[in-house]
């Protein structure tokens, strides 16, 4: 079924030694992203009313809700890049901030690539920023172009990418973060419809061919039901969850039969009037 | 070629109607002086050609006081932005003063410059750099600064240090800004070399341009003029070649 039958390529685990040791405990037991009693605000605006959530090791987990509902917030929190106001995170066990940090990479919703660097640069940045030499960091990156179908493009500057292949870019950086975790802001949300599609079956055989544990933002029903195992359905500021789906057959492919499957309707609908009472 | 030509073409009826106006004394007229003040065209490029070692020498001394200004002007710039934009204290307690730096009158502190420092060299460059300091250092800061918020959160989940986001992001970033101030600042570092040799100097154009003026040499004044025009726009126009080679990516290129 995978479009990507080799070994994965990029082993979700630190690189260098002097990192904390995030990725092996989490594959050790226990879920990867743990939030509980989760409480956050701006001043005297609420943002996140409450919010529990255990995400299992290599699980993909939808988070859907109205826009300004605060999931880019959530991604933040998660991140380690802000601080609850009230409960507690934990990524792969560490709830220090720069613990949070060291287990996740972020891929927000605009591809900010360099246009200074080559794809194969902006893919290797992490690589680049863990210590490795750019030759170095490029040969650990360009498997993954061949295999992700953007062989020939390594050399091209992102100008002279479409907004797609961009986007493809983009995701192969956040990936070779070799980061356990996954944070995806509306990665799709700037691209038409047509390219969208394309780029969540792409993201599909890259996550069959790379498993991580994705926590994925998105005000895209179809999106978060084909991409998740389990979807989340938050409602308006305060956020809090009004619904919780399991999907039967997250990533199937070909994704044109299982989106259109009355599966997958069935749970469209649900999800749509979860958001609809929640955006009351 | 329609970008030679046009400026081309602009400069040239330009300089053939004050060419004509001249011959026929309708300037001199207009402003009721001797018509042998206001030289026509020809009469300056006559100049340029028969002063040509008088004013090579001088535009030597110039060319050199604005490199040379505008290039500790470039480091200093770079020097004072970068702690500015790394520190919010010393932003805040020094932005004020960058800014006060430019009221300070030129024409009337050069005199006092040239006290303390002599006749030579030090004077015309403290003043060219304090003139070309304030847009590099403005610009640079901006572009710093303007780094999209986005891009330094992912950067640090990217497991970017301090260092390396300042390296990889917010220093390339930066470059087409400091080439806009950069840009601004060799344009006016000509005026500035001309200042500083008007308040003491015995050589430079500015010098030149201050005994021809006494002796009522106007043609020759003019071709200093025309000298200091020609290197503000050489001057230009290399910070933009250079500009293309090395932040390609800035706004203007496409």
């Amino acid at each position: 079924m995978s479009k990507f039958p080799e070994a994965p390529v990029v082993e979700p685990q630190p690189f260098s030694a002097s990192r904390p040791d995030t990725g092996r405990r989490i594959a050790g037991g226990g879920a990867a992203v743990a939030i509980d009693g989760l409480r956050h605000s701006y001043g005297d605006l609420e943002v996140i009313a409450r919010l529990d959530l255990a995400v299992r090791p290599r699980e993909v987990v939808g988070v859907l809700g109205p826009s300004g509902c605060g999931k880019s917030t959530l991604l933040e929190l998660i991140a380690g890049l802000q601080e609850p106001e009230a409960g507690a995170i934990a990524v792969g066990g560490e709830r220090a901030p720069a613990g949070r940090l060291a287990g996740c990479a972020y891929m927000p919703q605009r591809d900010l690539l360099l246009p200074w660097l080559t794809a194969i640069d902006n893919a290797a940045l992490a690589l680049r920023n863990q210590g490795r030499g750019r030759d170095d960091a490029r040969r650990l990156a360009a498997p993954l172009f061949g295999r992700f179908g953007l062989e020939g493009f390594e050399r091209s500057r992102p100008r002279e990418l479409s907004s797609g292949m961009r986007q493809c870019v983009a995701f192969l950086r956040t990936l070779l973060a070799a980061k356990p975790v996954l944070l995806l802001d509306e990665p799709f949300g700037a691209l038409d419809a047509i390219t969208r599609g394309e780029m969540q079956e792409w993201v599909a055989g890259a996550l069959d061919f790379e498993p991580r544990t994705v926590v994925l933002v998105t005000h895209d029903v179809e999106e978060a039901l084909y991409l998740c195992d389990r979807v989340l359905v938050l409602c308006a500021r305060p956020a809090r969850v009004v619904a919780e789906l399991v999907t039967p057959a997250p990533r199937a492919a070909p994704r044109m039969a299982a989106v259109t499957s009355p599966e997958f309707s069935a749970d469209r609908e649900r999800a749509l009037r979860a958001l609809l009472e929640g955006a009351r | 070629m329609s970008r030679v030509l046009a400026p081309l073409g602009i400069v040239c009826t330009l300089v053939g109607a004050w060419e004509l106006a001249a011959r026929w004394d309708l300037l001199a007229g207009a402003l009721n002086i001797e018509p042998f003040l206001i030289p026509a065209p020809s009469e300056i490029a006559t100049a340029l050609w028969e002063d040509r070692e008088l004013l090579a020498a001088d535009a030597w001394v110039t060319l050199g006081e604005v490199v040379l200004g505008f290039g500790l002007a470039a480091v200093a710039g770079v020097l004072f932005a970068v702690p500015l934009h790394l520190s919010r204290p010393l932003r805040q307690a020094l932005y004020p003063l960058l800014v006060a730096s430019q009221t300070v009158p030129i024409i009337v502190v050069a005199p006092i410059l040239v006290v303390w420092f002599g006749f030579g060299i030090g004077p015309k460059l403290a003043i060219i750099a304090l003139i070309c300091f304030f847009p590099i250092t403005v610009n640079t800061l901006d572009g710093l600064r303007s780094v999209d918020p986005d891009l330094a959160k992912m950067m640090r989940t990217l497991d970017a240090s301090r260092w390396q986001l300042f390296r990889r992001v917010e220093a390339p970033t930066a470059l087409p800004y400091f080439f806009s101030g950069a840009k601004i600042a060799v344009a006016v570092a000509v005026i500035g070399a001309v200042f500083g040799e008007w308040s003491g100097s015995d050589s430079g154009l500015g010098h030149l341009m201050l005994q021809a003026s006494a002796q009522l040499l106007t043609a020759r004044l003019f071709a200093a003029v025309v000298i200091l025009s020609a290197f503000a726009i050489g001057l230009f126009w290399l910070l933009s070649a250079l500009e293309h080679k090395v932040a390609w990516w800035g706004p203007r290129a496409t």
